[in-house]
Formats: C-alpha cells, sequence, structure tokens
C-alpha cells in the first residue's frame, strides 16, 4: 500500500463513475402563438443539477410531481438535450452521438416506466418483445437469440414457455417482469427504473422489489430509481437525492439520510409519510399551499413560500448544495449559516 | 376513538340507531358471454353514525364495486346487485326507485372518487357546481345559497372564496379540485360519505393536508365514513376500524390497532409483512407467491388457501366462518377455531 494516496473503488478503474450528470438544465420555452411565435417564459424544469452514479449502485431519486425528476431521467435517456451542462457515461459525454455511438448508448443505458400496461406493444408476443433489442444490434443468430429470451424470462421469474402469449394474458406484475427482462436482454449497465412498483399492488410490489435488488446483485447494474415513495426508496437506494422544483435540495447516502434529515422539505416529506401503524403517529410537518409553478419559481431559495422554518435571507439569496455532513449534502440557509 | 365505548360490533348487529349504513350478505356480479364475474361475493359490514370504516384490499378485490353497489351506481349492462340488503338507518334502498335513489344520494349518501376531474363538470364554474349541491337540500334563494358556496370553499381551506367561485375546474390543481369535491360534498350534509381513493392521485404532502381537511370535516359533522383504499398508512390515519378485501370478500375486520398489531388472517399477516417500512431492517421483502384467484373460477374453499402457507385440505374444501377473535374484531379463518 505503500505510496498508495487513493484506492479506487472497484469496477471503476479511472475512478470515473458509471454516470456523472453535471451542472445539468432542462429549460422549456413557453410560446404563444404559432406564427411569429412569442417566448414567454421557460419553464425551469431541472434546473443545475449534479450528481453521480457508481456502476452497480442504485440512487434514488424523490420529490412530488413537477419537481423534474421524470425530466432527468429522460435526460440520462439521452431522450431529451439539455439546455446546459453535460452528461458522461463512462467518461464520454452522451450529447450529439449518432449512428452506431448512439445505438451503442441506447444498448447501455434501459428503461423500465411506471405503467406496464402501456409500455408492451400488445400485438407482439413477449417472446418477440424481449428479443426487439437483440434482433436490432445483430446480437446473434435466431436460436442464440430465443435461448438468451428463454435466460431472461428464467431470470425475471416467468416460465420459458410463456414467450409465445400475449402481455394481455398477463397481470400488471408479471409486465413488469416482461418489460425488467427486455430492458436486462443487452446487459446494460445502468437502468432508469421510473416508478417501477407504484402501479402495481403491495403484495406484487414486494416481489418486484426484492428481484430488482437480486438481478442487481448479480448483474451489477446500477439503477436511477425515480420514486415518490420514500420506504421504496429506502429498500433499494445505495444514494438518494430529494429534488423540489427541479433542484436537488439534499443528496446523501440513503442511510444518512433517513437517520437525520436535514432539509425543510425532506423532513415536510419524510413527515407525509403515514406510517403503516396506528400507534407510530409522528410531528406531522403539514406543508401549506402547492408547489409553486416552475415557469416562475420563487426568488432564493424556491422552497421558501412553503418553509416553515423560513427566515430574511432565504426570499433573497439562493442557498448552494452544500456538504454538511461526509456525504450528505443539503441546500439551505439554516445549515450554511450555523 | 369510541371504538372501545361500542361494546358488541357483529356484522349482524340489530338496527341500532347509531347504525347508519348495514350491508348484509351483498352479493354483485357482472354477467359476461365468457363467465360469471363474483366481484363482490358475499360483503357484509356496518357503519356507524360519525364512523370511519377502512376498506383495503388489493386492486380487483372487489372493493370499489362494493361502493358502487351500495350507491347503485354500477356501470350500466353487465353488473348486477343479484343478493343482500343495504340498510340505510333500516330501509334497504336496493328496493329504491331510481328516482328515490337520486334524492339518497347527495343528501345521505355521498361519494369522493379517486380522480376529482370525474366528479366536476368542466363547462360550469366551481360556483355553479356548488350552488346547485346547496340548492338542492335548502331550495333557497340565490343570495344565502351563494354565501353558503362561500362559506363551503372556506370550510375546505381554499383562500380568496369570493374569486374562486367563477373558476372553472381546469384552473385548478388536483389538490384544489379535490377539496371542491370535498366542499359539494359537505354542503349536501350527508350522514355518510363513501371515499373511493381520495388521495391516490395526490402527491405525500398534498395527501396530508386533504387527510387533515376530511378529518376535521369529519369531525365537525359527525358523518360517517366508509374509506376505501389500498394504503395501510392512510387507514392508520384515519380509520377507526378496517375490514380487509380478498377476492370478493371480507376476510378481517376489527379495530384498526388491533387488526395491525395483531392480525389474524393469514392474507392481513402477510399484506402488513410486505409493506416497506421507513425503519428497521432493509433486507428482503416478506412476499405472498402466486397471484390472486381468478373471479370467474373462485377456489370452492378458501380463497386465500392457494397462496397461504397455512392451508390445510379444510381450508381447500370449506370456506370458513367469521370467527370472532377480539372485541369486534372477526377473521374468517379456520386456524381460529382452536384459539
Amino acid at each position: 500500500m505503500t505510496g498508495e494516496f487513493q484506492i479506487d473503488p472497484p469496477g471503476e478503474p479511472d475512478g470515473e463513475p458509471l454516470l456523472r450528470v453535471e451542472r445539468v438544465r432542462k429549460h422549456y420555452p413557453l410560446t404563444k402563438g404559432v406564427l411569429l411565435a412569442k417566448t414567454l417564459g421557460q419553464v425551469k424544469a431541472v434546473d443545475d443539477i449534479s450528481f453521480t452514479i457508481a456502476a452497480g449502485e442504485t440512487l434514488g431519486l424523490v420529490g412530488e410531481s413537477g419537481c423534474g425528476k421524470t425530466t432527468t431521467s429522460r435526460l440520462i435517456l439521452n431522450l431529451e438535450d439539455p439546455t446546459d451542462g453535460q452528461i458522461w457515461l463512462e467518461g464520454t459525454s452522451i450529447h450529439g452521438l449518432k449512428g452506431d455511438a448512439l445505438r451503442d448508448y441506447r444498448a447501455k443505458v434501459q428503461a423500465v416506466f411506471q405503467d406496464p400496461w402501456s409500455s408492451l406493444n400488445p400485438r407482439m408476443t413477449v417472446g418477440r418483445t424481449i428479443a426487439e433489442s437483440l434482433i436490432v444490434t445483430g446480437w446473434g443468430d435466431r436460436a442464440s437469440i430465443a435461448e438468451r429470451v428463454g435466460d431472461l424470462l428464467d431470470q425475471v421469474g416467468l416460465r420459458q414457455d410463456q414467450a409465445t402469449q400475449y402481455p394481455h394474458e398477463f397481470s400488471g406484475g408479471q409486465r413488469q417482469r416482461i418489460a425488467l427482462a427486455s430492458a436486462l436482454a443487452l446487459r446494460p449497465g445502468l437502468i432508469v427504473l421510473d416508478e417501477p412498483v407504484s402501479a402495481l399492488d403491495v403484495s406484487i410490489r414486494a416481489q418486484m422489489m426484492n428481484l430488482l435488488k437480486d438481478i442487481q446483485a448479480r448483474d451489477t447494474v446500477a439503477y436511477l430509481l425515480v420514486a415518490h415513495d420514500l420506504a421504496t426508496v429506502r429498500h433499494m437506494a445505495d444514494h438518494t437525492a430529494v429534488m423540489y422544483l427541479g433542484k436537488i435540495v439534499e443528496h446523501a447516502p440513503t442511510e444518512a439520510l433517513f437517520d437525520n434529515v436535514l432539509h425543510p422539505y425532506t423532513k415536510a416529506l419524510f413527515s407525509a409519510v403515514l406510517p403503516p401503524r396506528p400507534d407510530r403517529r409522528q410531528d406531522e410537518i403539514v406543508l401549506t399551499g402547492e408547489v409553486p409553478s416552475p415557469l416562475n419559481p420563487p426568488s432564493g431559495c424556491r422552497f421558501h413560500t412553503r418553509c416553515p422554518f423560513v427566515m430574511a435571507q432565504c426570499s433573497r439569496l439562493e442557498p448552494e448544495l452544500r456538504e454538511i455532513a461526509p456525504g450528505h449534502l443539503a441546500a439551505c440557509h439554516l445549515h450554511t449559516a450555523g | 376513538m369510541s371504538i372501545a365505548e361500542q361494546t358488541v360490533a357483529t356484522a349482524q348487529a340489530p338496527g341500532g340507531d347509531d347504525i347508519v349504513l348495514d350491508v348484509r350478505d351483498l352479493q354483485t356480479y357482472f354477467f359476461l358471454r365468457r363467465g360469471v364475474v363474483k366481484a363482490v361475493d358475499g360483503v357484509s359490514f356496518t357503519l356507524r353514525r360519525g364512523e370511519v370504516l377502512g376498506l383495503v384490499g388489493e386492486s380487483g378485490c372487489g372493493k370499489s364495486l362494493t361502493a358502487l353497489s351500495v350507491m347503485r351506481l354500477l356501470p350500466k349492462g353487465s353488473a348486477r346487485t343479484i343478493h343482500g340488503q343495504v340498510l340505510l338507518n333500516g330501509e334497504d334502498i336496493l328496493t329504491k326507485t331510481p328516482n328515490e335513489m337520486r334524492e339518497i344520494r347527495g343528501r345521505q349518501i355521498s361519494m369522493i372518487l379517486q380522480d376529482p376531474q370525474t366528479s366536476l363538470n368542466p363547462v360550469f364554474s366551481i360556483g355553479e357546481q356548488l350552488r346547485e349541491a346547496i340548492a338542492r337540500r335548502t331550495g333557497g334563494r340565490t343570495r344565502e345559497v351563494m354565501r353558503e358556496a362561500v362559506e363551503a370553499l372556506r370550510r375546505v381551506d381554499i383562500a380568496a372564496p369570493e374569486q374562486r367561485l367563477g373558476q372553472f375546474p381546469h384552473q385548478m390543481s388536483g389538490g384544489m379540485k379535490q377539496r371542491v369535491v370535498g366542499a359539494i360534498v359537505i354542503s349536501g350534509r350527508p350522514e355518510i360519505l363513501i371515499a373511493d381513493e381520495p388521495t391516490t392521485a395526490l402527491d405525500v404532502t398534498i395527501q396530508l393536508q386533504y387527510l387533515k381537511l376530511l378529518q376535521r370535516l369529519q369531525q365537525e359533522t359527525r358523518m360517517a365514513i366508509l374509506f376505501i383504499t389500498h394504503d395501510f398508512g392512510v387507514v392508520a390515519r384515519m380509520c377507526d376500524r378496517v375490514a380487509v378485501m380478498y377476492a370478493g370478500r371480507i376476510v378481517e375486520c376489527g379495530p384498526v390497532d388491533q387488526v395491525f398489531d395483531s392480525p389474524s388472517h393469514p392474507y392481513t399477516q402477510a399484506l402488513i409483512a410486505s409493506v416497506p417500512k421507513m425503519t428497521g431492517t432493509t433486507e428482503r421483502l416478506y412476499t405472498i407467491e402466486g397471484q390472486p384467484p381468478s373471479l370467474m373460477d373462485l377456489p370452492v374453499g378458501c380463497r386465500f388457501a392457494p397462496r397461504c402457507p397455512h392451508a390445510d385440505q379444510r381450508c381447500l374444501e370449506v370456506y370458513p366462518p367469521s370467527f370472532t377473535v377480539g372485541a369486534a374484531h372477526t377473521a374468517d379463518c379456520w386456524r381460529m377455531t382452536a384459539g
């Protein structure tokens, strides 16, 4: 060990994480009129966010509707170009990829979406759906593709002979397994899971969460888990980032975050989680009002209009995301002042 | 509250005067060409004045259809209630004419649905929709109705209600629309409110706002609420008693703290164990193997038996009766005979 100052984490020989998102913004112009359209303003869906995901790790992205978590996942899936900022996968910028490079990227970064009813083609057998990406990328001959499809069905807990069935013959939980199987087909490094279990029933939800963890343990695939349910994130994620109105307000190792919540918005989110036991009633922080429009976000700290701990400087000065405890970042004047 | 004071609560309690709704052996089936879907198959429960009863279960267990059967708002065509009684203050509303039912709905029983968009008319301002609900009750003059409409909006915490009256549903957020629906419901002053997943479409912080509001309104008006949800957290927060449904039947029913602390039915136990928690271990979650049975082809015995770790031959052959497992706490499970 002599002479070594830094030990790289396994799987990252050059210290570069699997995915690096740096100061990314995505603004959508709001226009009026068709010809001679006027730009009325910018919807700041995502506004200057940075994070990394290491190989084989799960980052949970939590927030309420309209906070920009879905836009973030679309940016990472390369379905949208950021207005500003950069995203790197394995050290390569993902912007402006074309042809084979883009196809390569699509193979490495896959997605499973919330609604298991709309994400599968009803006219294709599930075997064909799972094989689709293998066929498109010329993965192998017929026989080897069929074998791979069988393996994938095995992996997600379905029977091999179910490959010839159509999506309507499956339940919601099974469809979500099929969507996962097709996402896994090309052995991606990262899967974006956009609310993967929120449409499922309680008993099926637990099965799916266990399956996702098993697959991660075996294939060292990384997940970006977009979810609104904190308990789900707690069970799945290594790190958790909390978003509010296009900003990350708190980011920490999941355990550290659940042990010690720093940002008032995160506190409110936590207190809104209803414990499934009547005797565990906690102090509730009930936020007043609703999430302001991202078209015209409040000045200073975006949460100051609803924050129970608001101070004078909050409406003027935008707090920066700072490291408060080791690895635990929060953007709040309460913690930077002291 | 008040559960401890309420002594006996069996499903078939005679029409004591604090029971507002008594549902007895309700069966609602879908008659399709492919077969008969037994969506609600022998559901019985009572609802007392000022009580909040939670009805939990997974999708397809029949909880929403139970509510629609009580409201007599079944989807037209294939669905029919073929058996049972729905006693509203002792009178069976299943025998009422459509006109009589129209008088009962909104006045005696109201309903809040998951999606407020479906309850509000997009082409009328919320003021007009509120006034309609109030005028139907009071038949009163415009000025009083107006004042009451403003008051109703204020009660559901809508800021600047005078201005809001002229607005249309599309100008409001989901949480606010759900509060407007709440205002309309309250202004009819119903004895019973059926809330079918009213917060499922809302964000968590808005959900908490709304639940607090509902609770306050319930305490002010003393209306009884049948709260349909799949979320145990919501049940724990809102309800006095809870009924757990599985495949068209209530399998366990009792006071919330008893059911949560010592669930008796294996399905309830499994359901509670499989919910991810905010504290404790993050190791593997408990899972229930398999799928709920097809409602077209129900098992003859206990419906949970094919998935139940404790099932024996009797469970597969005969549906268990309701056993009393505690004060006002019943469970349909053969294992309860021993205890």
